[in-house]
């Protein structure tokens, strides 16, 4: 038969389980060695239990103070054992995870994902920035009448600058013996179109697909892409031309491109200009890329010309005019280096892939 | 236009570099495309020497050893040129000169060097050497009266602009024409030559008349005449700059009507008086059946819609294209009729283009010359001829002008200037820069200037042409930058082009890549699209000119051209190929202009995952086809329905239209075998085509959205073993036709040893929800109940066990 202990024994008694408790708990380094912990200390036969069930043989006095003791000690080796349980389970986790490798230089799995056409790609992005600058993006006939890829554009017949635009005609004839469509040299006459079509204020941009009569090679095909522009409104100046297509090059070729303006003659355009930026190659210095000149030629610009606005039903003494146009497919070849331009229309994935 | 700077600056003074005057020339509009140096690199070190005497070389039989007169030193060279005369003018290089190797062309600095034991300190130069032409051979010899001493750079150093002239300026086509520019951009006078000569004998109206039946065709001709000619080489001078300007010296009478033509831009021509039948010029048509041997040699059958000049009897030129054999100056000329004529421009490019004939006449011609010009040029040619033909010049010269126009003078007013422009020029500004260009020019009021053109500027017509010219001389670098400052126009998007650009994006984000073809096709290509027809359907719109066979007809279909890019890409790729296009397809409307629809059009086939390690590997069939199309049409938002159909040019099993509200937008199917064959691709191939003008109407981008369940739901797997023949679509609806059902999904479909013959066992995965109450497990098995019962009562369909 055990002797009845005294309350300060009892406490005693507690602070040497704290004790017990702490050392032997810093030795359980696994679950197991845990759950036994656990019995040994918070079970129903713990000797912590046992105090408890004890209490009740104390005076009132004593009673409350080792109960309060024995209680506070309940509490404090529960977080502990939380604490231990967690920190053990943790290093379960790291340890498993330490065992599982794999090789990471070998290939990803990918869904699969096709790519845009580079040109396709130059489009989009020009036409992002007019898009942000109001303009609206338009689309016209590709076999074309003779009149808005011409006549409308101060182009009559016989005018010399037909000759720089070779033209595939279509085999079909109106009543006078005339083949009177063709399949358009430039995408100016679709600014022809938007000119006669819509009413001011304008601000379109069409790009599109364009056809001349030249053999292919190098930097020559029958089919390539053109994007075109006009604006038109009370009050649109010469410097609004400038400002315009010089944010365009800022945006499409970077900050520190220099931009020249220079004049140069397009029969739908008066005063006529080439915009030009400077080479990425020798910075203006001069090489081989740009002819020695320094400067590359995007595009040609100009204030549309008074016959061309007349033609359309619009007064150019009320209305004035900007209109430029630029060849697409120069733009991804001077980007990326491309020597061929025949690269562009051959299909080819080990091409086409790297964009 | 190539303008020698030596040339030039007898017209107008240059005190800019030749790069900074290319510059200044490129700016203001005639694009200075290339400077060719001459002399580049001879400094000091290459002169002007003469043979003082040449010996033979002690160990060389082949080798001389020269001895050179520089003028203030005499040097010894070896040389073993087999041209060496005592006496002859030759180019020395010293030590250290900047020469060319005669044999690579590489640029080289000559070194001293032992020839065969005896030492050369210098070379006299080949004009490969001096990079002047390929001659290598033999040394140069420079004329008697070259002076000794002088470096070679300052007797022929020159350079040479290479101009592209714009088709508005042919004035511009002219060494005059550009001093005229120079002057204008430099703030210079231009020196035009002063002409005078005397005139003798009788009057040209009593030897010669002139009649212009053609006024529509040739609004000016004038005509001068020279007797008792002496036919000579020209000068060396006058070849020099022939020479420089790419034209090949021939004789005095031609090399002053080429000269002058260089000089003034106007073309001249020259006839030999004695050959000109009646003493008479008529300008004419030609007549039908008529012909001429032109001055080539070469017999040109001529148009009635050609003009000709003609004596009395047959046309002695193509006017402005080429003159005829028989009036043409030979050495026995004596009396030349020497022409300056103007002529239409369309007509010299119309008769130039059928007679396939290139001239520097016509070229200047059919830009559209001044009539202005003829006088000036035709004065200044007579008086070379008299010069140096030593000719006897009859009095007078004739001059038919049906053309002349009243110059119309223009005003352009500052206000409109700086309207136009967007930056401020003065009165006095605009006034002084057209007078440089040579306006005449007066102010009317305190903005206003009235300008007259110059005779030679025929490209002046209105105030916006007055408004460039001051804005290029002036610069357009002083235009300021400015973006535009009214309100953006409001205008709805093309809804097509926002289309494409979707369906591009979602195919490209499905594994497709992107390629462009030409829309022109040969017939064979599109043939091979339907093997059986033997014919195109429809008819495809055929190009009237075209380049080659296989470019001759607007494509009709994109599949022909993927079609060849996957067999081509074939060859260089295992696995999965998927490639679309987006583009036009051009179908015939009759005599409009054809009907242009948007097509996208896609093709696929090989391994569904090309290439990847640990993937189970199977090959694209049908329904990775149609599981694209849907996915494109469920992103566009569109309910659709695939029904089998009927294409030729697809299997006849393995395709279905695609169709949205009732409206046939599409088709998939697997290629047709013998298509395939007839592109040569052995395996199969599946497309997908979307006709995109049919799809843009029936998109509307506001699809409502399903709100998201609130109770959950319960799933249950069924399997049935039915008829073959009936389609997983009748099923389908069976079972989405009851209540509760949201989703029926097929998970399998077997046909074999375990089913009987002509029986199939699909099985479906269906998901059961209600939207107001959490399912029973009761309620989903009553319904499931009823499901199997309609589906054997309809369809014959059993309980798979």
């Amino acid at each position: 038969m055990k002797a009845i202990k005294t309350g300060e024994e009892m406490l005693n008694q507690l602070d040497k389980i704290k004790s017990e408790a702490i050392v032997e708990l810093d030795r359980a380094t696994d679950t197991g060695a845990l759950e036994a912990w656990r019995v040994k200390y918070l079970g129903k036969k713990s000797e912590l239990n046992q105090v408890l069930r004890s209490l009740a043989s104390l005076s009132i006095q004593d009673r409350k103070t080792v109960g309060a003791a024995a209680n506070s000690l309940k509490d404090y080796l529960e977080n502990i054992f939380k604490a231990r349980e967690k920190a053990i389970k943790e290093a379960q986790i790291v340890a498993a995870a330490l065992k599982e490798t794999i090789d990471v230089t070998l290939p990803g799995r990918r869904p699969p994902v096709g790519h845009l056409h580079p040109i396709a790609q130059t489009i989009q992005e020009i036409c992002e920035i007019f898009s942000s600058l109001g303009f609206q993006i338009v689309d016209g006939p590709e076999v074309e009448l003779e009149y808005y890829n011409f006549d409308a554009l101060n182009i009559p017949e016989g005018h010399p600058a037909r000759d720089n635009m070779s033209s595939f005609w279509i085999d079909i004839t109106d009543e006078s013996g005339k083949r009177p469509m063709l399949l358009r040299t430039h995408n100016t006459c679709v600014s022809a179109r938007v000119l006669a079509s819509q009413k001011p204020p304008i601000r379109a941009v069409s790009p599109g697909k364009v056809y001349r009569y030249e053999a292919s090679n190098a930097t020559h095909t029958p089919m390539f892409h053109q994007l075109d522009g006009v604006a038109v409104d009370k009050n649109i100046t010469m410097a609004d031309l400038k400002g315009t297509l010089s944010e365009f090059a800022r945006r499409f070729f970077g900050e520190n491109r220099k931009v020249r303006f220079r004049c140069d003659f397009f029969p739908f355009v008066e005063p006529g200009v080439e915009m030009a930026i400077e080479c990425a190659v020798c910075h203006g210095g001069g090489c081989r890329l740009c002819g020695n000149s320094g400067y590359i030629e995007i595009l040609g610009a100009g204030m549309t010309h008074p016959e061309v606005l007349k033609k359309a039903g619009l007064d150019p003494a009320i209305y004035q005019s900007f209109a430029f146009g630029m060849g697409v497919d120069r733009l991804p070849m001077l980007r990326y280096g491309i020597d061929d331009l025949r690269l562009f229309f051959g299909s080819d994935l080990r091409f086409l892939r790297q964009f | 236009m190539k303008v020698s700077l030596k040339w030039l600056k007898e017209y107008v003074d240059i005190d800019l570099s030749p790069a900074e005057i290319a510059n200044r020339l490129t700016m203001a509009g005639n694009e200075v495309k290339a400077i060719q140096t001459i002399g580049e690199g001879w400094g000091e070190k290459v002169v002007i020497g003469q043979i003082e005497a040449v010996k033979p070389h002690p160990n060389a039989d082949r080798l001389r050893l020269v001895t050179v007169n520089l003028g203030k030193e005499e040097r010894t060279v070896v040389c073993g040129a087999p041209n060496l005369n005592v006496g002859d003018r030759v180019v020395f290089a010293f030590v250290g000169a900047e020469l060319k190797d005669g044999h690579t062309g590489e640029k080289i600095i000559l070194k001293p060097a032992k020839i065969r034991g005896i030492e050369s300190a210098g070379m006299i130069c080949s004009e490969m050497e001096l990079g002047i032409s390929d001659e290598n051979q033999v040394i140069m010899v420079l004329p008697e009266d070259a002076p000794v001493g002088m470096t070679l750079l300052d007797y022929i150093g020159d350079s040479i602009l290479d101009l592209d002239i714009t088709p508005n300026r042919a004035d511009c086509l002219s060494i005059i024409g550009i001093a005229r520019e120079v002057a204008a951009l430099t703030g210079k006078m231009v020196r035009e030559p002063e002409v005078s000569y005397i005139e003798r004998g009788s009057s040209i109206f009593e030897r010669i008349s002139i009649e212009i039946l053609a006024p529509d065709l040739c609004p000016r001709y004038s005509a001068s005449l020279i007797h008792n000619v002496r036919i000579k080489p020209s000068p060396r001078w006058m070849q020099e700059r022939l020479v420089a300007a790419g034209m090949r010296p021939i004789n005095n009478i031609v090399d002053i009507s080429n000269y002058v033509m260089l000089e003034y831009g106007q073309p001249l021509h020259t006839f030999d008086y004695d050959k000109i039948r009646g003493r008479k010029i008529i300008v004419r048509r030609a007549q039908s059946g008529e012909s001429i041997i032109s001055l080539d040699g070469i017999e040109r059958k001529l148009t009635s819609d050609m003009l000709v000049i003609a004596d009395a009897e047959r046309a002695v030129a193509v006017a402005g294209v080429m003159g005829g054999a028989n009036s043409e100056v030979t050495d026995q000329t004596t009396s030349i009729l020497l022409e300056a004529a103007n002529f239409n421009a369309a007509s010299i490019r119309h008769t130039g283009g059928l007679l396939n004939i290139a001239s520097e006449a016509r070229y200047r011609f059919e830009r559209g010359i001044s009539p202005g010009l003829t006088i000036p040029a035709l004065r200044r040619a007579t008086q070379l001829i008299a010069e140096l033909g030593e000719g006897e010049v009859a009095k007078g010269y004739l001059d038919i002008y049906p053309g002349q126009q009243k110059i119309v003078p223009i005003v352009v007013s500052s206000e409109k200037v700086k309207r136009f422009l967007g930056v401020e020029f003065s009165q006095a500004e605009i006034l002084n820069t057209l007078t440089s260009l040579g306006f005449e020019c007066k102010a009317i009021s305190d903005t206003d200037v009235q300008a007259k053109a110059p005779y030679w500027r025929n490209d002046i017509h209105l105030e916006e042409d007055l408004i460039e010219e001051v804005a290029r001389v002036q610069g357009y670098e002083k235009i300021p930058l400015t973006l535009l400052a009214s309100p953006i126009p409001s205008r709805n998007p093309d809804p097509l082009l926002k289309l494409k650009h979707s369906v591009r994006e979602i195919l490209a984000s499905s594994g497709f890549t992107e390629i462009l073809t030409f829309s022109m096709v040969g017939l064979d290509m599109l043939k091979k699209l339907s093997p059986d027809l033997g014919t195109v359907e429809p008819p495809p719109v055929r190009i009237a000119n075209p380049m080659t066979a296989d470019m001759e007809y607007l494509r009709t279909s994109l599949r022909a051209n993927l079609l060849s890019a996957f067999a081509m890409n074939r060859r260089f790729e295992e696995g999965s190929i998927r490639i679309f296009e987006a583009g036009k397809v051009y179908l015939p409307a009759g005599k409009r202009q054809p009907e242009e629809r948007e097509t996208i059009c896609g093709v696929m086939g090989g391994q569904l995952f090309a290439g990847y390690w640990q993937e189970n590997e199977r090959m694209m069939d049908f329904y990775d086809a149609k599981g694209t199309a849907e996915i494109v049409l469920e992103r566009l938002g569109l309910n659709s329905q695939f029904v089998l159909s009927h294409d030729s040019g697809l299997h006849p099993h393995k395709q279905a239209e695609i169709i949205v509200d009732s409206t046939r937008v599409g088709i998939i199917g697997e290629v047709h075998p013998k298509v395939l064959a007839a592109f040569e691709i052995e395996e199969p191939v599946y497309l997908i085509e979307l006709n995109l003008n049919c799809l843009v109407s029936l998109i509307s981008y506001r699809k409502p959205y399903q709100p998201v369940p609130r109770f959950p739901s319960i799933s249950r797997d069924i399997a049935i073993i039915i008829d073959r023949e009936i389609t997983h679509q009748r099923v389908r609806e069976t079972i989405q036709g009851f209540p509760l059902v949201e989703m029926v999904e097929i998970f399998d479909m077997y046909m074999g040893e375990q089913v009987p013959p002509g029986k199939k066992s699909l099985a479906y995965h269906i998901r059961y929800r209600a939207q107001d109450h959490t399912l029973t497990d009761e309620e989903v098995n009553q319904i499931q109940q009823q499901i199997l019962r309609k589906l054997n009562a309809d369809l014959g369909a059993v309980l798979r066990g």
